[in-house]
C-alpha cells in the first residue's frame, strides 16, 4: 500500500553474504516471485478451462433433442437429405471422442462455435455483448468496495450504536433481490426525479442505477467481512504499538488494519466478482441493457446451445483470470506469502 | 491514606544523597562481590550529572501518585462487576534512572504501563492524587494531546516484536512511522534516520534489515527494531513492558545491554517484568506489585538481598537457579482467602492473620514516610541500613505493604528462609553446593536445606543402570526450506533415558530441540538413526503397530490452550485419555479423572470448567493430569513452564519433581532456561544447530562447561543480582 512508498525505503537488497541467519525468507515482492506466481498459475488455469470445456461439450452431448430441429427451427418443412446435410457439415455424425477433439482444436482457435439460431459465429457474439457487461461488473464492484470501505472503517470498533446503523443497512442491502432495488431506484430516481435514464447503455448516466443495483448487495457483504477483519486486526498487539507511537485512530485503520482486514475482502470480491456475470442477468433485463446477461438468457431460452457453451466458457475464463488476480493480490498485501 | 501532594521538592536530589552514596556503598557492599560493587557506583556516577540537571528543571521526570484504575467488566454471568486493576500505585522516576515494576500476570503492571500512555483500554476508569510527567499533567489529557506525548516523550516496547511490530510493513516502515507521525524529521532525511536508528540499536546491516519484514528477522533484531521505532522520535522515557520475555537467553542479554546502555546516555526507563532476575542488573529501583497493589519498593539492591514482603520473598524463591536442586521452589498457598478489603496476598500468605485478611497494611509515599498518616505505614525498622539514599537520587525507602515483614536485618532472600521450602517431602536432592557461574550469588553457603544430604559423585547411576527407557542413536533429521535448499535441523543426536530419571535438553530456539522430542515420541522419522523404547524398536515402525505402546510415552506441550478443545470441559479433555487408556465404563472413568486432578492437585471442583475458564498453571496441570492418563513411563515435558509466571513456573516444576518420586516417571526435559534444566534434571545435553555440543551430568556441565556455547550460555543467564 502506500505506507511502504512514502517512506522511501529501497526495494529488499539481493540476498547479501548474509550473516547466518534465515537464509531463504529475505525476499520482497521481487519480479520472479511474481513470475513464479504467475507460471504456476496459469497451469492451474489452463487445467480449469480444460474442464470447463469437457464439462459443457458433456452437457451438450447429454441433454436430449436434436441440434438440427432447433437450427430449422419449429415450422420447418425440410427434407431429410437437407437434414442429413446440415447434420455432416456439423459434423454432428461422427464419433463422440472425435467430435469432443475436434471442438477442442477450435477452441484453441478461438472459435466457439457458430450460433444455431443468430447464424453468427459465437466469438462474435459474445464480442459485441461483452464490453457493457464488463462495463457494468466493474461499475458494481467499484460501488461495491468503496461502500464498504467507507462504511466498515467509520464503524469498525467505534460506538455499538453507529455499528448497530451499519450492520442494519448491510443486512437490508444484503436481503432485497436485485431486481426489486433496480425497480425502486428507476421508481425514485429515474421517474419521480429524473436523474438517471430509464433504459440503454449510452452515457455514463446510464450505468449509474445499474452498477448501484447489482453493488449494493454486494457491499453489504463485503461491508460485514470488512468490518470483521477490521475489528479482529484492531485486536492485534501491533495496534497497541502503534498507538503508542502516536499515531491517530484513523492513521491505523488507514495505514495498518486495513491491510490486514483485506485479504477476506479480496477473497470475496474476487468470488463476487465471478458471480457479477450472472446477476447481470436480471440487472440487464430490468434496466434493458444489452450484454451477457441478455444474450444468456435469449441462448438458453431457445436452446442454443453453442452460445450457451460460449458463455461457460467465458465465465470459466472470468473466474480463472479473477482468481489469478486474487492470488497476486496476496502476495502484494502478505509479505510473509512470499516464501516462495 | 492521605492527600498530600508527594512534595516533589523534596525528592529534588541534592548533592548530599550523591555525595553519601560512596559510605553507602561500602556500609552494605560489605556481602556482595566485588563485581557487582563497581557495577553499582558506576550507577550512581551516572545519575550524578543527570540530577544535577533535573535538579533546576521540573524534579521527577515521571509522577504517579495515588493510580487507581478500575474496569468497568461485564462479568461472564452476566453481571456487572467492577475490576479494580491497579490500587493507589505511587512512584516516581528520575531522568536516566531505571524502575523496575515487578509481578505476575494480573498484578497490575501492565495496566499500570499503559495508562502511563493513555492507552488503559476500554471501559477503564483511571483516577490519581496526580500523574504527571516532565511537569505535564497527564490527568484528563484529551485523545489529541495524548497523541502527542505517545512515541514522543514516552515511548512503549511491548513483549513479543512478532506481533507488536505490524507484520505486513517492513522494520524500517515501522520505525519510519512515529517520524512521520511527529514530524521531528523531514521526509528526505526520514530514511537516512531510519538506518541510523538501527545502527544505534546494535543492527548490523542497516539498510537491509531495515527493507525486511518482522518475520524474516530474527527474534533479537526484532526486538532491537521494535525499540528503535519506539526510540525514533526521541521520546524522554522508555517504557518496556516484558521486553525479553520471548527471548533466548543470550539474545535477552543482548537487549538487557542495550536497555542499560539506554540508561546511561540519559534515558528513563520503565521495565515491567515478571521476573527478578531479569530487571536486577538494569533497575535502580524496583516496585513489587500484587493484586494491583505496590506491595514493596525499594532499592534494587535492598529489595533483592533483604526482601521484606511475603510474596516478593516467594517471587525470588521462585527462581530456580538460585536454589540446590530439588529444593521446592513454590511456597505452599498456607492463606485463607480474607475479605475484599483485606491484604491480597492473605490468600496466599503463611503469615496471614485475622488482621491481614480485613485490614489492609498502608504503605507510606515516596519520599514522605515519615508524614504517612496511615497506622502500620512506617514499620519498625523499615529502613534497611545503608539502602537509603543508596544510589537514588530522592529519598526512596525500602519498604513494604505488610503487617508482618521480614525485619530489615533478617536474614537474605534465600532459599532456606521460606518456611515451606526444601521439606522432608522433596525429591532426591542429588547435590548441596549451591555452587554457581558467578561470583556474585547471593545465595549464602549457610542456607543449603538441612535435608538435602549430599550423594557421591554418580548420582544417576542406579536409575540407568536399568535398560534404558529411550535410546536414541545417530538421529538425523532434515527438512526442505521453501527455497529447494536442505536444511539440517538434527544431526547425529545420540541420547539415553533410564527410567526415572530427567534428561535436560537445553539450547536456543533453532537448535532442534522440539524436533528431537518429535522424534522420541514418534511424531517424526528420523532420516538416519533410530530410537528404541524400552529396548524395542521405536522409529520406523507402521504407526498401526506403534499405536499400543503409545500410552507408555506421553508429551506435556508449552501452551496447553492449544492442545485442549476450547469447547470442551476439563472432564472431558481429561476424561477422553482416561477412556483412551482403556477405563470403559463412565463411573470409573470420572473417578480416573478426579484421582489425576488430585494428583495434580488440582480441586474437583474444576471438572466443568473449560481451557479458558482456567488460570495458565491450571491449564499445565490439567495438560499433565491428561499425560498421566494412560500411566506412562516417560514424560517429554517440551518447554512446559516457558509461557507461565515466575510463581507459577515454580509450582509446576515442583508438581513434575513430586510426580517423578511418587510415580517414577522418566521425563525427558526439554527447555531453553537453564536454571529449569539445572533443578529437575539429573543430566542433561545442550543442542546448538542441531547437533550436541556438550552432555554429562548437570552439575558437572554447570560447573565446569567444556563447550564455549555452554560456557557462553552460562554466561548470558541473568541472576537476581543487584547491579
Amino acid at each position: 500500500m502506500t505506507s511502504t512508498s512514502t517512506t522511501a525505503l529501497p526495494r529488499p537488497l539481493p540476498p547479501g553474504p548474509g550473516t547466518g541467519a534465515e537464509p531463504a525468507a529475505r525476499r520482497g515482492l521481487t519480479g520472479r516471485t511474481v513470475a513464479l506466481a504467475v507460471a504456476r498459475r496459469a497451469g492451474s488455469a489452463l487445467a480449469v478451462l480444460l474442464g470447463a470445456a469437457t464439462t459443457a461439450f458433456a452437457a451438450l452431448q447429454l441433454l436430449p433433442g436434436d441440434p438440427v430441429a432447433i437450427i430449422l427451427g419449429p415450422s420447418t418443412m425440410a427434407s431429410a437429405q437437407v437434414r442429413d446435410q446440415i447434420r455432416h457439415d456439423l459434423g454432428l455424425g461422427d464419433p463422440v471422442v472425435v467430435q469432443y477433439l475436434h471442438y477442442l482444436g477450435r477452441l484453441l482457435h478461438g472459435d466457439l462455435g457458430w450460433s444455431y439460431q443468430l447464424q453468427q459465429p459465437v466469438s462474435a457474439l459474445i464480442g459485441d455483448q461483452l464490453m457493457p457487461t464488463v462495463q457494468l461488473a466493474l461499475a458494481a464492484i467499484v460501488v461495491a468496495v468503496v461502500l464498504a470501505v467507507l462504511s466498515a472503517v467509520m464503524t469498525a470498533g467505534r460506538h455499538p450504536a453507529l455499528r448497530a446503523v451499519a450492520s442494519f443497512w448491510e443486512l437490508v442491502s444484503v436481503s432485497t433481490p436485485p431486481f426489486w432495488l433496480g425497480i425502486l431506484l428507476l421508481t425514485v430516481l429515474s421517474f419521480k426525479i429524473h436523474a438517471f435514464p430509464v433504459a440503454g447503455a449510452q452515457g455514463f448516466g446510464a450505468l449509474v442505477l445499474p452498477a448501484l443495483t447489482l453493488g449494493l448487495p454486494v457491499a453489504g457483504i463485503l461491508g460485514q467481512v470488512l468490518r470483521e477483519g477490521l475489528e479482529a486486526a484492531l485486536e492485534q498487539p501491533f495496534v497497541t504499538t502503534a498507538r503508542a507511537r502516536g499515531l491517530s485512530q484513523t492513521g491505523i485503520r488507514a495505514r495498518h488494519a486495513l491491510r490486514h482486514a483485506a485479504a477476506g475482502l479480496v477473497t470475496l470480491s474476487g468470488w463476487l466478482a465471478g458471480t457479477l456475470l450472472g446477476g447481470a442477468v436480471l440487472v440487464e433485463k430490468v434496466f434493458a441493457r444489452p450484454g451477457i446477461g441478455a444474450l444468456t438468457l435469449q441462448a438458453v431460452s431457445s436452446r442454443d446451445m453453442p452460445v450457451v457453451m460460449g458463455v461457460v466458457m467465458l465465465s470459466a475464463l472470468v473466474f480463472v483470470a479473477i482468481s489469478t488476480a486474487v492470488d497476486l493480490l496476496y502476495l502484494v498485501i502478505d509479505p510473509r506469502l512470499r516464501t516462495d | 491514606m492521605s492527600s498530600s501532594p508527594p512534595a516533589p521538592a523534596s525528592t529534588v536530589p541534592g548533592s548530599p544523597a550523591t555525595s553519601r552514596t560512596a559510605p553507602a556503598e561500602a556500609a552494605s557492599a560489605g556481602k556482595g562481590a566485588s563485581e557487582t560493587n563497581s557495577v553499582t557506583i558506576d550507577s550512581a556516577a551516572t545519575s550524578g550529572p543527570q540530577s544535577s540537571g533535573s535538579g533546576s528543571g521540573a524534579g521527577p521526570a515521571l509522577v504517579v501518585d495515588g493510580l487507581t484504575v478500575t474496569f468497568d467488566g461485564a462479568s461472564r454471568r452476566g453481571g456487572n462487576r467492577q475490576v479494580h486493576a491497579v490500587r493507589d500505585v505511587s512512584f516516581t522516576l528520575e531522568r536516566g534512572e531505571c524502575l523496575a515494576i515487578v509481578g505476575e500476570s494480573g498484578s497490575g503492571k501492565s495496566v499500570t504501563a499503559r495508562t502511563l500512555v493513555g492507552l488503559t483500554g476500554r471501559g477503564a476508569t483511571v483516577r490519581a492524587r496526580a500523574l504527571s510527567f516532565g511537569g505535564q499533567d497527564l490527568i484528563g489529557l484529551r485523545e489529541g494531546a495524548w497523541r502527542q506525548v505517545r512515541g514522543r516523550r514516552i515511548g512503549l516496547v511491548l513483549q513479543d516484536a512478532l506481533v507488536s511490530l505490524d507484520p505486513l510493513r517492513t522494520a524500517g516502515a515501522e520505525i519510519a512511522e512515529p517520524l512521520r507521525t511527529h514530524r521531528t524529521v523531514d521526509r528526505a532525511h526520514r530514511y537516512e534516520r531510519v538506518l541510523r536508528l538501527l545502527a544505534d540499536v546494535g543492527v548490523p546491516e542497516p539498510a537491509r534489515r531495515a527493507a525486511q519484514y518482522p518475520h524474516q528477522l530474527s527474534g533479537g533484531l526484532r526486538q532491537r527494531a521494535l525499540i528503535a521505532s519506539a526510540l525514533a522520535a526521541e521520546p524522554e522515557l522508555l517504557i518496556a513492558d516484558e521486553p525479553t520475555t520471548a527471548l533466548d537467553v543470550t539474545v535477552q542479554a543482548q537487549v538487557l545491554d542495550l536497555l542499560r546502555q539506554l540508561t546511561v546516555d540519559g534515558m528513563s526507563v520503565l521495565l515491567i517484568s515478571h521476573d527478578l532476575a531479569v530487571v536486577a542488573g538494569l533497575a535502580d529501583r524496583v516496585v513489587v506489585m500484587y493484586g494491583g497493589l505496590v506491595v514493596e519498593q525499594g532499592p534494587t539492591r535492598s529489595v533483592l538481598a533483604h526482601p521484606r514482603h511475603p510474596y516478593t520473598r516467594a517471587l525470588l524463591a521462585a527462581v530456580p537457579a538460585l536454589h540446590p536442586r530439588g529444593a521446592r521452589l513454590s511456597v505452599a498457598a498456607a492463606g485463607r482467602p480474607g475479605h475484599p478489603r483485606g491484604c491480597p496476598y492473605a490468600a496466599r500468605c503463611a503469615r496471614g492473620d485475622d488482621r491481614c485478611r480485613t485490614e489492609l497494611p498502608a504503605m507510606p509515599r515516596a519520599g514522605s514516610a515519615t508524614d504517612a498518616d496511615a497506622p502500620g505505614a512506617v514499620v519498625p525498622g523499615a529502613v534497611v541500613p545503608g539502602a537509603v539514599d543508596l544510589d537514588v537520587p530522592g529519598a526512596f525507602e525500602h519498604q513494604a505493604r505488610c503487617w508482618h515483614p521480614e525485619p530489615a536485618d533478617g536474614p537474605p532472600a534465600a532459599p532456606a528462609v521460606v518456611p515451606a521450602q526444601a521439606g522432608p517431602a522433596t525429591a532426591t536432592p542429588l547435590d548441596t553446593t549451591p555452587a554457581d557461574t558467578t561470583p556474585a550469588n547471593t545465595t549464602p553457603a549457610d542456607t543449603t536445606p538441612p535435608d538435602a544430604t549430599p550423594l557421591d559423585a554418580t548420582p544417576a547411576a542406579t536409575p540407568t543402570q536399568a535398560a534404558p527407557l529411550i535410546e536414541a542413536d545417530g538421529l538425523h533429521k532434515r527438512y526442505r526450506s521453501p527455497d529447494g535448499t536442505w536444511r539440517t535441523v538434527v544431526r547425529d543426536v545420540s541420547l539415553t533415558l533410564g527410567s526415572g530419571e530427567v534428561l535436560g535438553v537445553v539450547g536456543e530456539s533453532g537448535s532442534g530441540k522440539t524436533t528431537v522430542a518429535r522424534i522420541v515420541l514418534g511424531m517424526v522419522e528420523p532420516d538416519a538413526g533410530s530410537v528404541r523404547l524400552a529396548g524395542e524398536p521405536w522409529s520406523g515402525l507402521p504407526e498401526r503397530t506403534r499405536r499400543g505402546r503409545r500410552p507408555g510415552i506421553q508429551a506435556i506441550h508449552q501452551d496447553p490452550l492449544g492442545s485442549f478443545d476450547p469447547r470442551f470441559t476439563t472432564e472431558r479433555i481429561i476424561g477422553e485419555a482416561v477412556a483412551a487408556a482403556g477405563v470403559g465404563r463412565a463411573r470409573e472413568r470420572r473417578d480416573r479423572v478426579v484421582e489425576l486432578l488430585d494428583q495434580v492437585g488440582l480441586d474437583a471442583g474444576l471438572l466443568r470448567r473449560r481451557p479458558l475458564e482456567l488460570s495458565g498453571g491450571q491449564r499445565q496441570r490439567v495438560a499433565i493430569a491428561r499425560a498421566l492418563a494412560p500411566r506412562p513411563r516417560v514424560l517429554v515435558c517440551d518447554e512446559p513452564v516457558s509461557a507461565l509466571d515466575v510463581s507459577v513456573q515454580a509450582q509446576i516444576l515442583d508438581l513434575l519433581g513430586d510426580l517423578r518420586r511418587d510415580l517414577g516417571v522418566a521425563m525427558l526435559f526439554i527447555s531453553h532456561d537453564l536454571g529449569v534444566i539445572r533443578h529437575v534434571s539429573d543430566r542433561m545435553i545442550v543442542m546448538r544447530d542441531g547437533a550436541v555440543v556438550e552432555a554429562g551430568e548437570v552439575d558437572q556441565v554447570f560447573d565446569h562447561p567444556r563447550a564455549d556455547y555452554t560456557r557462553a550460555l552460562l554466561a548470558a543467564v541473568p541472576r537476581p543480582v543487584p547491579r
